[in-house]
């Protein structure tokens, strides 16, 4: 196979048919761009679980007056703690479970000491809380965070406990939203994939048109079907990959001039994790595979289907 | 070099064959003319042995192939073997007269040295030397054919095989293509020729094998067009 003929005649194939070309190029580079944006969610729900599922916690809120009467600081004095029957039948009980892997107590005194750590910089809102206002809890690490659900059956009900808060639910909820962009992302991607498939079909069934000539002699002659069909797959394929490198370079730019600057609170906050411009390189190959992949399909495909050898 | 046994070939579209039962055998050398009207089935004969169809009953063989049962990625093979020529020319407008004839040859992947040895030898063969840079649409219809011929020929094919070569040239013009056949055919190349020329067959006196609603109605060792009519 010589390949100076084969270059020459990708290139004169794409050139010949600029429009088309450039319809091509740029579908597949919407199309892997949306896929890459979808990866990237992916990628980010990854790190969101690691970092979040570390500090989930479930915690149980003791009713009023076991938190009063399990209080670290009465009137300024030190108080008992964790003493009362109900407390402690409670604390052995949740330190027994097999699914939990640590268990601490925090009393009202203690809730009203980390409330005011949190809203120092909100004084009016100190103002109004009182350590009376809270209930003391224990503060319960699960050992699979995926089954918090199930601490939250057991001890919601007991006596001493008022409620049982599940950080998860909320978290559920959050990470539901993001499943839902990233799925919606790969709906788009999907749909924009479908364009650009049937784009590269169109543009080798005209650009197999127009060189009908060349094919029909070179078929005469006894070409092989590579030599025949492979400048029409290559043409495809180069289109798709140039598609590939603008996508990725469109990643690059939404996240440097988007994603950057609308996520920069929640990143430093420390509640988001930073995209990083690695997951973009860490992406891209995918995004390579999947145009040289696609474009080299369909195009073998059309081949098949609507070129004669 | 040809034989065709009891070959048939019926197209989806109509209902009377093609070629009908069809025995025709050509030695290695011969230069023979396929005769008949429109619709006698030329065509598909010609089209049998280049197998760009596969025969509804019977065998085809060219060279030392079987042509209606060999896989498909042989058929390049076969096809290295043939060159073709057609009434239309078929050259390709945006290359030269040289290009033209290399393009066989790249396409068929054979390394650049070789051909560039073996185009201007063949344009010399066919008369053209000096005209290797002309493009096709600056040539004469008989240049053109030369072209095409060179191009089939190039490769040093077993057989030619011409579909009306002289069908779109004066009279004059044909006759200097029909030498150039001969040329070729004195070099030991099978040339098969189908024609609707009258006075060409006629001067020529070689084999002609005359085809009438797909049958073989006549088979003359050295034949005129017009016999028996």
């Amino acid at each position: 196979m010589r390949a100076s003929f084969v270059i020459s005649e990708v290139i004169t194939g794409l050139r010949r048919n600029v429009t088309m070309t450039v319809a091509m190029i740029l579908t597949t580079a919407i199309s892997l761009g949306l896929l890459g944006g979808g990866l990237l969610v992916v990628r980010m729900i990854d790190k969101m679980s690691v970092i979040y599922n570390d500090k989930v916690e479930v915690t149980v809120y003791l009713t009023k007056d076991v938190s009063a009467e399990n209080d670290t600081l009465v009137n300024g004095k030190a108080g008992p703690g964790c003493s009362t029957q109900e407390c402690t039948a409670l604390r052995t009980q949740l330190e027994n479970d097999p699914a939990v892997e640590s268990v601490v107590f925090e009393s009202r005194a203690q809730a009203y000491k980390r409330f005011q750590e949190i809203f120092a910089a909100q004084p009016e809102l100190l103002k109004l809380a009182r350590q009376e206002s809270l209930p003391a809890s224990f503060q319960v690490k699960t050992k699979d965070p995926n089954r918090s659900d199930v601490i939250k059956q057991t001890y919601s009900g007991k006596p001493g406990v008022d409620t049982v808060g599940d950080q998860a639910d909320f978290l559920k909820r959050f990470f539901g939203l993001l499943n839902g962009i990233r799925n919606a992302t790969f709906a788009i991607a999907l749909i924009q994939a479908v364009a650009a498939l049937l784009l590269i079909s169109n543009t080798i069934q005209v650009s197999a048109f127009t060189r009908r000539t060349e094919v029909g002699i070179m078929r005469l002659v006894g070409a092989t079907r590579w030599y025949t069909q492979l400048p029409f797959l290559l043409e495809a394929v180069v289109a798709g990959v140039v598609g590939a490198i603008l996508g990725t370079l469109g990643l690059f730019g939404a996240k440097a001039w988007f994603l950057d600057k609308v996520l920069a609170g929640p990143i430093s906050a420390g509640i988001m994790p930073p995209i990083d411009s690695l997951d973009v390189i860490l992406v891209s190959p995918w995004l390579l595979l999947s145009a040289i992949v696609i474009s080299a399909f369909t195009g073998y495909v059309t081949l098949r289907l609507y070129v004669r050898h | 070099m040809i034989r065709l046994e009891h070959v048939s070939k019926t197209y989806k579209s109509s209902a009377r064959p093609a070629l009908d039962n069809v025995d025709v055998e050509v030695d290695k050398g011969e230069f023979v003319f396929l005769i008949g009207p429109s619709g006698s089935g030329k065509s598909t004969f010609l089209r049998l042995l280049l197998r760009e169809e596969i025969p509804s009953k019977g065998r085809v063989y060219v060279a030392n192939f079987d042509v209606a049962r060999m896989a498909r990625r042989r058929v390049p093979r076969l096809r290295q073997s043939i060159g073709c020529v057609f009434q239309d020319f078929r050259l390709l407008a945006n290359k030269t007269v040289a290009e033209n004839v290399a393009f066989a040859l790249e396409v068929i992947g054979k390394p650049r040295p070789t051909i560039k040895k073996v185009v201007p030898e063949v344009l010399e063969l066919v008369g053209l030397d000096g005209k290797a840079n002309r493009m096709p649409n600056e040539l004469s219809g008989g240049e053109q054919q030369r072209v095409a011929i060179a191009r089939a020929f190039v490769n040093r094919p077993l057989m030619l095989l011409a579909d009306e070569p002289t069908g779109n040239l004066d009279p004059d013009t044909s006759q200097d293509i029909m030498l150039l056949l001969e040329r070729i055919n004195r070099t030991g190349t099978t040339v098969l020729m189908a024609t609707h020329d009258h006075s060409i067959v006629d001067s020529m006196r070689r084999r002609v094998v005359e085809l009438s609603l797909g049958r073989v109605i006549r088979d003359d060792a050295r034949g005129v067009y017009g016999v028996g009519r």
